[in-house]
């Protein structure tokens, strides 16, 4: 083995001690699994996330499509995070999809009535991609039913835009994220998508005592998003939209559970995605990488 | 090498080294500075004048150090003495400040100096935290 090979794993084993090793933090996370509000990932914390979502495909199987995401704070104005996709259809095959590199960048310092946090995201994958992360131009169900074996070799290069604007109000926060993808492989055209969101915990007021189901753990509320097509075609026709209820349980054990049944608003769009989340942060992991790589 | 591959790397390198900068800074940005008390008297006088709506509620300072033990403790220390991060919230600084100023820095955050915001809490969470930092004292 060579030698850099043998650093790279002991560097891979190092950082897999060192999230094994932090304290793990209390979690306070939104319930969108596809709308963002403002609230960045605290500085120098990992939170580690696995989603799921089941889709219901008419023309071809059903699917599974997975991605895990790793969200670190790197300052308290900028979250990093990469995302590695995989997906199962139903009597097709199971495969790897591509990643995503995502940065959001808080703009403004302080609170305002809206908070605008700016996305930029590089993706790297195959047209078999089925998690749905967000759904933009002429997305249409129908997309979905190609056969793995072929659409696993057409690759994407994308770049992702968002505006993320959000505000919080008397406990409830209001999200709207319009977007802008543009697949840089190719001659493809600008093509844009939305995605807006309301959600409330269940209790306003922490109570005194520890629980697992207090309402002040659960944070419910619903999403909508859809694509707006391109730039020769923006507009609603030809687009899949989706209505999605989401709730997330803020476990006292650090964990978060999130659940959301989504409902396809037109023939375009998949009748029925079931998606569902579990994440777990740890603090204090930039301090362990920073001693790592020679830090005080 | 194809056109692809080449750019994939160059995305991969700039991801690795990004993460390197971000972790080797990480100590120098977010250390604890005294000058974080400052944000305490940029509060306007309006919202260092709020008094606090749970003063009187038995169970807010209960509630507040448990919410202090979930959200701050991390940073400040298990008895807000102050750590790595964060300052001591047991300084005259912050004891002598009105409920409001805490208040408001909670809500805004100090993001230069890499405090969050935490306007993610509500408002009756963040007022239990004040009625719990304002318990405190300035003893230790």
């Amino acid at each position: 083995m060579k030698r850099t090979h043998r650093r790279l794993i002991h560097f891979c084993l190092l950082s897999f001690a060192s999230v094994l090793l932090a304290p793990l933090a209390r979690a306070q996370e939104s319930p969108y699994i596809v709308t963002y509000d403002h609230y960045l990932e605290e500085p120098g914390n990992l939170e580690v996330e696995y989603f799921s979502t089941f889709g219901t495909q008419r023309g071809a199987g059903d699917f599974v499509a997975d991605w895990t995401e790793f969200e670190y704070g790197a300052t308290a104005w900028w979250t990093t995070e990469l995302y590695l996709d995989g997906q199962s259809t139903f009597h097709d095959s199971t495969i790897f999809t591509g990643f995503r590199w995502e940065n959001r960048f808080r703009l403004l310092k302080a609170e305002h009535v809206v908070n605008p946090v700016l996305y930029v995201e590089y993706e790297q994958i195959n047209e078999a991609d089925k998690v749905m992360k967000e759904v933009e131009g002429h997305d249409v169900e129908a997309d979905h039913a190609v056969p793995n074996a072929l659409a696993r070799h057409d690759l994407d290069h994308e770049l992702e835009f968002k505006l993320l604007l959000s505000s919080t109000h008397n406990g409830w926060n209001f999200a709207f994220n319009p977007l802008a993808v543009k697949n840089v492989t190719g001659g493809n055209p600008w093509e844009f998508g939305y995605a807006i969101g309301a959600s409330r915990p269940l209790a306003l007021k922490a109570s005194a005592h520890h629980c697992n189901l207090c309402g002040e753990n659960f944070i419910a509320g619903i999403e909508m998003y859809g694509g707006l097509g391109d730039r020769y075609s923006f507009g609603l026709p030809d687009t899949s939209h989706y209505l999605a209820p989401v709730i997330a349980w803020n476990l006292p054990s650090d964990w978060t559970l999130r659940l959301s049944p989504g409902f396809g608003l037109n023939d375009n769009s998949h009748r029925f995605l079931l998606r569902w989340g579990l994440s777990r942060e740890f603090s204090g992991f930039g301090e362990r990488m920073a001693r790592l790589l020679g830090g005080h | 090498m194809t056109r692809t591959a080449k750019f994939s790397i160059a995305v991969t390198l700039f991801v690795v080294l990004t993460m390197i900068v971000s972790f080797a800074q990480h100590d120098r940005s977010t250390s604890p500075s005294n000058s974080v008390y400052v944000e305490l008297t940029n509060a306007p006088k309006k919202a260092a004048a709020r008094p606090n709506p749970l003063a009187t509620d038995p169970e807010a300072q209960t509630a507040g150090a448990k919410l202090f033990a979930q959200r701050c403790a991390e940073c400040h220390g298990e008895t807000a003495e102050g750590g790595k991060k964060g300052p001591s919230l047991r300084a005259s600084d912050v004891q002598q400040a009105t409920p409001g100023a805490i208040f408001w820095v909670l809500t805004n955050g100090v993001v230069r100096r890499g405090m969050p915001v935490w306007s993610k809490l509500p408002d009756a969470q963040r007022w239990q935290l004040v009625s719990y930092i304002k318990s405190l004292g300035t003893g230790s």
